[in-house]
């Protein structure tokens, strides 16, 4: 048997603060084979990205056990290239030194790291801007940068929290064919957290759905079509039921769905 | 072209900045002036800008001299007292205990009036440079400890997160994260404190010395020489203009991250 790239099981965690509790996940399994594309939904405070820090090794979870390619990555950073949810591009560096900051961290001396990252800034959508400030770049912009840092992160697997949050709905699509793109020409592990439902049907081989907090894991969609899925796969029937069963799902949980009313408005629409 | 343009659009700048705070001088010094003039005060009491003028000119083969043994004695004592405030603070940021137990002390270290200090210094230290020096650092390694603690210990957790989760270990958080976070927190102690390094080395010179803008000062004053006193004053104002503009520019130079303009800003 092949180890999984991810597989995490039992996991629970409870938040504890001047005695109050707050149980964040809820005996999570999950398994991402090696060079999967796993899409995690769930409504807002459900634990996703707390599920996220546990296996990028930053925080020890109360119970259960997170591996990365069959290494335990309870409180052991540095297996995962992590891409949190705020973009935490560093201020006081350019666009350039951010992209590099993974690889210099790994050890590469600085002059390759940023060879190799100003090497990808046309993949990325960012030429021209490499000697850029932070705060001189769009929201789009920050977030492909951050992306760009979360790849030259030597490392197999990739946890992307809402990558695309701060996009609007056409530029997101864009991402979504640039995504798969750069994914096909070097593939890697990937577990993608999102609030949207088609953006995970689209990019995914899976789909798994958790539940309010405390997060559980509660259904598990395949997607219906294989990859380099065009985005007109939305309007087709077999990504239109898949659709249903996930926000179906989502719905079972219990709860409000705070954040996914949008897509609960209307699957098959 | 291009060049001059944006040369005189610097001067242009420059001139919006400055030119209120110039304007404003120079109708204090012309009432200051006519004050003196038509009240005829006695020079002793306060003497007329012109006198000062005078006076500058009467002493000003000894004033170079002077003015180079207090700069000397500044820019020492700021290089000191900037090195022990920055030990300081990763001492009191990395371990809580050292915090708990060195804060206090070192508030209480500020509460120490410097002319009680100061002759002190100079039993231990003798009349050369060193006790000047010394005066200097105690008063300014505070602001930049108080700065450069508190920026190293507020850095964004998060920001320490994505670097340790890329595998870095303590030294790299520290070099990535903490230490640029705290570099705008130090400049800023540091201009506190490069504002009153002058007159630090002043007062430490006022004491005792043989050389130094304090030692023009006692001299000026038992002479009754009123008008050295305040050519003195204007010199020490300059001088720690000059400083503070010095750590400025070291500011912008070290943290350019700070000084980026975005588009809406600049309106
Ligand atoms: N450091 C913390 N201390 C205390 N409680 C926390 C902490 N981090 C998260 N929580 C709580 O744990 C729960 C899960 O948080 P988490 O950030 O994992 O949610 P999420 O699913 O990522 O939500 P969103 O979709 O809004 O990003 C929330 O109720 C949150 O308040
Ligand atoms: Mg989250």
């Amino acid at each position: 048997m092949v180890t999984p790239a991810v597989r995490v099981e039992g996991l629970e965690h409870t938040f504890r603060q001047k005695g109050r509790e707050v149980r964040a996940l809820d005996r999570v399994d999950l398994e991402v084979g090696e060079g999967e594309f796993v899409a995690l939904v769930g409504p807002s405070g459900c634990g996703k990205s707390t599920l996220l820090r546990v296996l990028a090794g930053l925080l020890v979870p109360t119970g259960g056990s997170a591996e990365v390619g069959g290494v335990s990555a309870v409180g052991r950073p540095g297996l995962v290239a992590f891409m949190p949810q705020k973009d935490l591009l560093l201020p006081w560096r350019r666009a350039l030194a951010n992209a590099a900051l993974g690889l210099e961290v790994h050890g590469v001396p600085r002059k390759e790291a940023r060879a190799r990252a100003r090497a990808l800034f046309g993949v990325f959508g960012l030429e021209g801007f490499e000697q850029a400030w932070p705060v001189q770049m769009s929201g789009g912009m920050r977030q492909r940068l951050a992306l760009l840092r979360t790849f030259l992160v030597p490392s197999r697997v990739l946890l992307l929290d809402e990558p695309f949050g701060a996009l609007d709905a056409i530029t997101r699509r864009g991402m979504h064919a640039w995504l798969q793109a750069v994914l096909a020409l070097e593939p890697r592990t990937v577990l993608l957290v999102t609030h949207d439902v088609e953006e995970a049907l689209v990019l995914a081989d899976r789909v798994v759905v958790m539940s309010p907090r405390p997060g559980r894991l509660v259904e598990e969609v395949a997607a219906p079509f294989p990859r380099a899925r065009e985005p007109g796969i939305v309007t087709s029937p077999g990504f239109v039921a898949a659709k249903a069963r996930v926000l179906a799902a989502l719905g079972e949980g219990g709860g409000t769905l705070a954040e996914a009313g949008e897509e609960r408005r209307a699957p098959g629409a | 072209m291009r060049v001059l343009q944006g040369a005189a659009r610097g001067v242009s700048r420059a001139a919006g900045a400055y030119g209120p705070s110039a304007v404003l001088l120079a109708l204090l010094v012309v009432g200051w002036e006519a004050w003196v003039r038509v009240f005829d005060t006695r020079p002793y009491i306060l003497p007329a800008p012109s006198r000062i003028w005078e006076g500058f000119w009467g002493t000003k083969g000894l004033l170079p001299e002077h003015i180079r043994t207090t700069l000397a004695e500044a820019v020492l004592g700021l290089g000191f007292g900037a090195a022990a405030g920055v030990a300081i603070a990763v001492l009191v940021a990395g371990i809580p205990l050292v915090r708990r137990v060195l804060m206090p002390l070192l508030v209480v270290s500020q509460t120490v009036p410097m002319v009680v200090l100061a002759p002190l210094l100079i039993v231990w230290f003798g009349f050369g440079m060193t006790p000047k020096v010394v005066v200097v650092a105690l008063w300014g390694f505070f602001p930049v400890a108080v700065a450069t603690a508190d920026g190293l210990m507020h850095a964004d957790r998060e920001m320490v997160g994505l670097v340790r989760s890329m595998g870095g270990n303590r030294l790299q958080v520290l070099r990535y994260i903490a230490v640029p976070a705290a570099l705008p927190a130090f400049f800023s102690g540091l201009k506190i404190a490069a504002a009153y390094a002058v007159g630090g080395a002043v007062v430490g010179e006022w004491i005792g010395a043989s050389s130094g803008l304090g030692l023009y000062i006692t001299r000026a004053q038992t002479s009754f020489r009123v008008d050295r006193v305040f050519v003195a004053v204007v010199l020490i104002a300059l001088l720690s203009m000059l400083l503070f503009a010095a750590v400025h520019m070291l500011a912008r130079l070290a943290t350019p991250w700070m000084y980026v303009k975005t588009e809406e800003e600049t309106t």
